[in-house]
């Protein structure tokens, strides 16, 4: 188990190390996520000791974010100023972005079967 | 005798007390998301974020006091992100026959989310800092408040705006989707990863494994759309 930790880290090291190095616009986690997805296509499979760290680690991918949004904290006097355009902007260009993608994405890609209920 | 007061001046510097009031609250809001069968207008991030702004406001912590121990969650944040390669590694067949798809869908949302945030806040008076710090809304934090700095906004801000628009797509997408007749979970799951990265993608992976996979990569993807189409547009229209 320990090693499967340490296999993820060392991903995640090694996508921040290729960012930095090649000044790529990429998260590094989002560079170690590929690194290991090319792993995994190289060996074939997802040992079962890896599949079981990171099912624990998407299993409660929610709360990481917990932290971070506390922060609105920090910004109350701002968001109080400027509520109105804010929240307008961010509820309206949520749903048209995921109105817009979700029915190009259908249009090209069709429904293939795997529907939700 | 110790006193009350000296056990709270002992725990408040440890990092002990606000990382359990994290998992304590995230716990919390879990409980009410599964009793009300996870309607995603019960969001546990939501939940967890009022009660711990309420209780720190109420007594006065300050954020930095309490990211002193909840960047230990914080952190995980990262190698979560990589552990993305799983779900998408096991629907990689799916992934390559769609790439078109991804690709064309992809850079069609972005555009509408930058653009369309962007012009709904300036209609509506918002100042310059502002439009700066929420023309990246839709991307995975460390990514976005990059964007935001080099464009000269509020990193902080950006954090704050990103993590409430992930809430926001994770509780009204699956309605808007239901809304529009869109059932395919492939599209589900893109329109999640690229409207709410992480926050959406972690509500994606906990209705579904293929809208999981998809909406992972759609946020992973979705970063790099971003940070190299809004410095152009932001050149190009604000500059």
């Amino acid at each position: 188990m320990i090693g499967y930790i340490t296999l993820i880290f060392a991903c995640q090291l090694a996508g921040e190390l290729l960012v930095a190095w090649l000044a790529l616009p990429l998260p590094g986690p989002v560079a170690g996520m590929l690194i290991l997805l090319a792993g995994l296509i190289v060996r074939g499979g997802i040992p079962p000791g890896l599949a079981d760290v990171g099912d624990v680690l998407l299993g409660n991918f929610s709360l990481l974010f917990v932290p971070a949004g506390v922060g609105i904290m920090l910004h109350a006097g701002l968001l109080g100023a400027e509520w109105l355009p804010i929240t307008v902007a961010l509820i309206v260009s949520t749903l048209l972005t995921i109105a817009v993608t979700a029915l190009i994405m259908r249009a090209l890609a069709g429904d293939e079967g795997s529907n939700a209920p | 005798m110790t006193g009350v007061r000296d056990i709270w001046v002992y725990l408040t510097a440890s990092p002990l007390l606000h990382l359990t009031m994290t998992l304590a609250a995230y716990q919390f809001g879990h409980v009410i998301y599964r009793r009300m069968n996870f309607n995603p207008l019960c969001n546990p991030v939501l939940i967890a974020v009022v009660c711990l702004v309420t209780v720190f406001w109420v007594s006065g912590t300050s954020y930095d006091s309490y990211f002193a121990g909840a960047q230990f969650v914080h952190f995980l944040l990262g190698p979560a992100t990589v552990a993305l390669a799983l779900p998408l590694y096991r629907h990689i067949a799916d992934v390559r026959r769609s790439a078109m798809a991804i690709g064309v869908s992809l850079i069609a949302g972005s555009l509408t989310a930058i653009g369309s945030a962007v012009l709904i806040a300036w209609a509506l008076g918002a100042t310059r800092n502002t439009l700066v710090s929420l023309a990246p809304k839709s991307v995975t934090a460390p990514v976005a408040m990059g964007i935001t700095e080099k464009l000269g906004g509020l990193p902080s801000l950006t954090a704050v705006l990103v993590i409430v628009t992930g809430i926001l797509g994770a509780m009204l997408g699956p309605m808007v989707m239901n809304a529009i007749g869109v059932r395919d979970w492939k599209a589900r799951g893109m329109a999640m990863g690229v409207a709410s990265h992480g926050i959406g993608t972690a509500r994606a992976l906990q209705v579904n494994q293929i809208a999981g996979a998809f909406s992972g990569l759609a946020m992973g993807l979705n970063a790099v759309a971003t940070a190299l189409l809004l410095p152009l547009l932001w050149r190009l229209f604000a500059g």
